[in-house]
């Protein structure tokens, strides 16, 4: 039915998944290289992922903790390009029957016109955009731009956070759509997170700002964490974590990981 | 014009995790801007701690020698060595306000850092330094001095191991720690409110230049230089001057090893700065086509930044401040002549500044009158200098004192 969709792909396709807990993996493009992120995916994919992340690299990654932030940097210093990673990006998005977002800096959209960036986006078949260093109150042309460009297929996706009152979570929250980024905590990437009552205190909050879908990241790292999660949000989010699983024991080794959450 | 912007540049391009500590740290700012007593608090700490008004000293043998007037005005005499008081006592007061327990800082020389241990260290922070491995190994003598003032200091080994770096550590600390703690920017860049807060402390150095000039040449001047890293020192002395138009404003940033090789830090004197956001600003940086910010280079590891105020951008477009370079070999020369003509030591970073009035000296009227701030003192850099004069004592000196430790 029409009328029973959103104006958005990626709200529908979270809303019309029948399983409790949808997980959201992430990679940071061209770490260690642009082949084992190919191969990393297949396994993600084959191992029940519901939706990927794709972090292009930044020199200045402030929101991300030590391990992304290496890869980032180990990413760079091999000579990474943002044009590769977006063929990669656009390769991905024809190859994989998931949605595929980029997360990454407003710095590497603003290099090749933040206008230009997301029209290209756009049509690749990129489902969202999560740049961190963007805020509200500076990312009134980006927004327009994932609509106007988008259609419904490109969302900008807005971030809740702890420290957030109410009444900002209730102003980021009315127009959200796709889903909305809850920071579990305040601090980095990859530092530990508590899945204690406080989180699930700020997670009702977040639930009574938006209509979105909620997808909770930062610190989610096992099956017991994801399943505490399940009629909480919608969408676990798991970075550095899997990271770490890479590099320590290959990308098998992720997939494993990854089917072992559900 | 949208708040926290000067023309098209600055803004504040923060984590959403952030919104509120900006949010409340601009309150408390402003609150403090508007309150009469915040001020004279502030100048009577400057006063009896930082040893402010500091002089404008005639600088008479380099007078005589270029035939121009020129005039020192010098931050060198500040608590710690350098105009960097000015800014972190400020903030220190306002941390008081906002009852805060912590403080942390970037810093690329080292003299940032020094400020802020003191200052902490003397109201009662806990206080936590994020400083380049590159710039703890060549700025060795200000983490020691920074560790005996109480404060914690970290090398940040990531990215290019320098200032931008410490910056982006900092960042991660705060996103994690900020109902406690406060960030004491160095300098008058990052996001809204820090370049116009660090600014309005620094405003101090041209409010006292101006009445010392026009007191002691009983005129303005035609020119007043100030190097720019951040562009704190510049934005300080500049203010004092920035309603006079007959008063023309030089930023000097780093030639490094000079603007063609691309081995320098010149974001506004050179062509190569592009406009673009990080570390919580839009600015122009030194960075490729793909976004990425280059290494910078400086023989002063506080020129050594890929941004630069965006306030300075803006006053760069208008055309109110001309930007020029100095390189490497001018700044030793020019400290060289420092030293012998007046005796004072200036810090490398400074003595940027102090070149380029050299050179352009002889291509201005005679009589020309000229403020140069000498925004701090060069003690800091002794092994550098040391090493760029290739002085033999030094180094025996050195090899010497090895010795000495590697027989305990």
């Amino acid at each position: 039915m029409m009328n029973a969709t959103s104006k958005s792909l990626l709200q529908d396709r979270v809303r019309a998944c029948p399983d409790p807990i949808q997980v959201m993996s992430h990679l940071v493009l061209g770490y260690p290289s642009l082949e084992e992120n190919r191969l990393v995916m297949d396994h993600m994919v084959a191992a029940g992922v519901h939706i990927i992340e794709l972090q292009i690299p930044f020199s200045e990654p402030i929101a991300d903790g030590p391990i992304i932030a290496r890869a980032n940097q180990e990413s760079l210093r091999q000579g990474f390009r943002v044009e590769d990673g977006l063929n990669f990006i656009a390769e991905s998005c024809r190859r994989y029957p998931i949605p595929i977002l980029i997360m990454t800096y407003a710095n590497i959209l603003m290099a090749r016109g933040t206008e230009a960036f997301i029209q290209r986006a756009a049509g690749m078949g990129v489902r969202g955009l999560i740049v961190p260093d963007l805020p509200l109150e500076e990312a009134g042309g980006a927004m327009e731009w994932c609509q106007s460009y988008g259609r419904g297929g490109l969302d900008w996706i807005r971030l809740f956070t702890p420290t957030s009152p109410d009444s900002r979570l209730q102003t980021l929250g009315r127009e959200a759509c796709g889903l909305v980024y809850c920071v579990a905590r305040r601090g980095v990437t990859g530092q530990r997170t508590e899945f204690d009552p406080t989180l699930m205190e700020f997670l009702n909050r977040c639930r009574a700002a938006t209509h979105a879908p909620l997808a909770l990241g930062f610190g989610v790292r096992s099956r017991a964490d994801v399943q505490s999660l399940a009629g909480k949000v919608e969408i676990a989010v798991v970075g550095t974590a899997a990271i770490e699983i890479h590099l320590t024991q290959g990308a098998e080794a992720v997939g494993r990981f990854f089917a072992g959450l559900k | 014009m949208k708040k926290g912007y000067f023309g098209t540049f600055g803004g504040a391009f923060i984590p959403e995790i952030l919104h509120e500590t900006f949010r409340r740290l601009t309150e408390a700012y402003e609150s403090a801007r508007k309150d009469p007593d915040f001020w004279r608090e502030y100048l009577d700490v400057m006063e009896n701690y930082s040893g402010r008004p500091t002089p404008l000293t005639h600088a008479e043998n380099l007078s005589a020698h270029f035939g121009r007037k020129i005039y020192i005005k010098r931050e060198d005499l500040n608590q710690t060595g350098a105009h960097k008081a000015n800014n972190v006592m400020g903030q220190g007061l306002l941390v008081r306000r906002m009852g805060k327990k912590r403080v942390i800082a970037e810093t690329g020389a080292g003299q940032h850092g020094v400020a802020t241990a003191t200052m902490a260290a003397r109201m009662g922070f806990e206080c936590v330094i994020y400083m380049g491995a590159k710039d703890v190994e060549r700025q060795r003598p200000n983490v020691f001095w920074m560790q005996q003032l109480g404060a914690t200091v970290v090398a940040v080994t990531s990215g290019s191991c320098t200032l931008k770096d410490a910056i982006n550590e900092a960042m991660r600390d705060w996103v994690g720690s900020m109902d406690d703690t406060h960030y004491v920017l160095g300098t008058a860049c990052g996001a809204h409110p820090f370049p116009e807060m660090v600014s309005w402390f620094q405003s101090i150095i041209g409010m006292e230049a101006r009445q010392q000039i026009l007191k002691q040449a009983g005129c303005l001047p035609n020119r007043v230089y100030a190097c720019v890293g951040g562009g704190s020192n510049a934005m300080g002395i500049f203010q004092g001057f920035m309603d006079d138009p007959q008063v023309e404003l030089v930023g000097v940033e780093a030639g490094g090893e000079g603007i063609a090789t691309g081995r320098h830090a010149s974001r506004l004197a050179s062509e190569d700065g592009r406009v673009g956001v990080a570390h919580g600003y839009r600015t122009l940086f030194l960075q490729d086509d793909d976004g990425q910010m280059r290494e910078t280079h400086s023989v002063a590891a506080g020129l050594d930044y890929v941004g630069v105020s965006p306030i300075l951008a803006h006053l760069h477009t208008t055309g109110r401040v001309r930007f020029a370079a100095a390189d490497n070999r001018e700044v030793v020369a020019a400290l060289k002549t420092l030293m012998r003509h007046e005796g004072l030591i200036g810090a490398l970073e400074s003595t940027h500044a102090v070149a380029r009035a050299f050179a352009e000296m002889p291509h201005m009227q005679e009589g020309s009158v000229v403020i140069i701030n000498l925004s701090g003192r060069g003690d800091k850099d002794i092994f550098t200098i040391a090493d760029a004069l290739d002085d033999p004592g030094w180094r025996e000196f050195i090899l010497e004192k090895a010795r000495q430790y590697q027989n305990r």
